[in-house]
């Protein structure tokens, strides 16, 4: 046996010096459920800690695929975590610069021949160093237009997926049953990613405490009564049509936060800061989702096609 | 005599050195970017120095932030154009500035035949010199 003594890594100590940890803390605090994401998230930072580690020791290995595809339905964090993740891939080390590019089909498809290809291109190469979100990819391919040029920026995104594995990571995000159609009318972009991310609906408690991390961060807060309401809104809301999650919810503070501006208004005399700060039950009561959504919802059944993204 | 064996063009940033790596020109466009310069590729087949305006290869590469984006359309222009001089420029657009930064050749024919020096005796036996490359007496794309 040799009398050297076996070269060791500390891997906790890499993982310390990379700064990754308060990252991935946030991303815990920060982002209230997906659990099934954070851990896959977990994953891939021990993957790359791992693999810089083997580095040190000579194990050379090539370099990780990370291309990902996130799905799930609209208001499920998809564009947060991406941003989160190009942070992560930064300070591991993988994405030389960590900025996010995002973009949709428009950004990458020509308008007629010969403009695809130099437009696609162009996203790419601002992409590089970086992580490219592509939102709602499934459009990219149209099945019912054989001429369509979206066809051509698939084959480029393609080529460039394979060749800078090192430049940039993509990751393709859209619905969950259309991103498999789409992935299984391109089973060589399906082959090239190794990680689908899904991400789950939230719950009713989730909801309530993502908008009372929502209010916190915009320097406003619930009153005891508010809280019960805001539950009860959520299971309303829940019930209803179009649905997306915590933009929804979003949408509803906002609506209170003009509600409660107009009550502020019409209150006589002198106000405090907790009075600015305060969401009061009948901010949201006032909703018209508590009368059932009848007003708007009437005019969206009729419009057929592709899910709104959000409504409320 | 011969000044300059070889014949290599001179022009530019680094041109009596041996010609740049990839990994080099990679960190000289990183040292543009970091100084938030706009980086363009361009060719020419004709390189006597007062040709100041060569062709750009695609488009301008602006609002980039890796140099791996701009090394990539250095090799798609090398592809091209192997047989040709390619540089890569950085524009300041900073008041004041409003001009190119560095400009360094990245790719040259693979026989560069040099410069032909005519004289021409005028008016009181004045000298006027005329430089032309020995490439440019034919026809474009035939040079090298």
């Amino acid at each position: 046996m040799s009398t050297l003594a076996t070269p060791t890594v500390d891997l906790q100590g890499l993982l310390r010096e990379a700064d990754v940890q308060p990252v991935l803390d946030q991303l815990d605090i920060e982002l209230i459920g997906l659990a099934p994401v954070k851990q896959r998230i977990h994953e891939i930072a021990a993957l790359l800690v791992v693999t810089r580690a083997r580095k040190t020791l000579g194990l050379e290995a090539s370099t990780p695929s990370l291309h990902m595809s996130f799905t799930g339905n609209p208001g499920t964090g998809k564009t947060t975590v991406a941003q989160r993740m190009a942070d992560i891939l930064h300070r591991l080390g993988y994405a030389r610069k960590g900025h996010l590019v995002s973009v949709t089909r428009d950004d990458l498809v020509g308008q007629y021949i010969g403009h695809t290809a130099p437009k696609t291109r162009e996203v790419l190469k601002r992409a590089m160093g970086g992580v490219l979100f592509i939102d709602e990819a499934y459009y990219l391919y149209r099945p019912e237009n054989e001429r369509d040029y979206g066809q051509e920026a698939i084959e480029i995104l393609l080529q460039v997926m394979e060749n800078h594995r090192d430049d940039l990571v993509v990751i393709l995000a859209g619905y969950k049953n259309r991103m498999e159609t789409f992935f299984r009318s391109n089973p060589g972009l399906a082959s090239r990613i190794a990680h689908h991310i899904d991400f789950p609906d939230y719950s009713a408690d989730e909801l309530l405490a993502i908008s009372g991390l929502m209010l916190t961060r915009m320097n406003y807060r619930f009153d005891a009564a508010a809280v019960a309401t805001m539950r009860e809104y959520i299971e309303h809301r829940l019930a209803q049509q179009h649905f997306a999650n915590a933009r929804s919810i979003r949408n509803a503070l906002d609506r209170a936060r003009l509600r409660q501006a107009n009550r502020l208004l019409l209150m006589p005399g002198a106000i405090d800061a907790d009075a600015l700060m305060r969401i009061a039950a009948e901010d949201l009561r006032a909703s018209r989702v508590f009368r059932g959504g009848r007003t708007e919802s009437s005019n969206q059944t009729i419009l057929a096609g592709p899910p709104p993204r959000t409504n409320d | 005599m011969m000044t300059n064996h070889g014949s290599r063009l001179t022009q530019g940033q680094f041109s009596f050195l041996p010609d740049l790596t990839d990994e080099q020109i990679l960190a000289q466009i990183g040292y543009a970017l970091a100084n938030e310069w706009a980086v363009n590729v361009e060719y020419t087949d004709d390189p006597h120095p007062r040709n100041t305006y060569w062709e750009m290869y695609g488009q301008p590469l602006f609002d980039l932030q890796d140099p791996a984006a701009i090394l990539m359309q250095i090799n798609a222009c090398r592809r091209t154009f192997p047989d040709q001089y390619i540089r890569v420029n950085a524009f300041d657009s900073t008041r004041g500035w409003e001009t190119s930064r560095m400009s360094y050749l990245v790719n040259r024919p693979a026989r560069e035949p040099g410069f032909r020096l005519a004289r021409q005796e005028v008016d009181g036996r004045q000298i006027r010199y005329r430089i032309s490359s020995y490439a440019t007496d034919k026809p474009e794309r035939e040079r090298y």
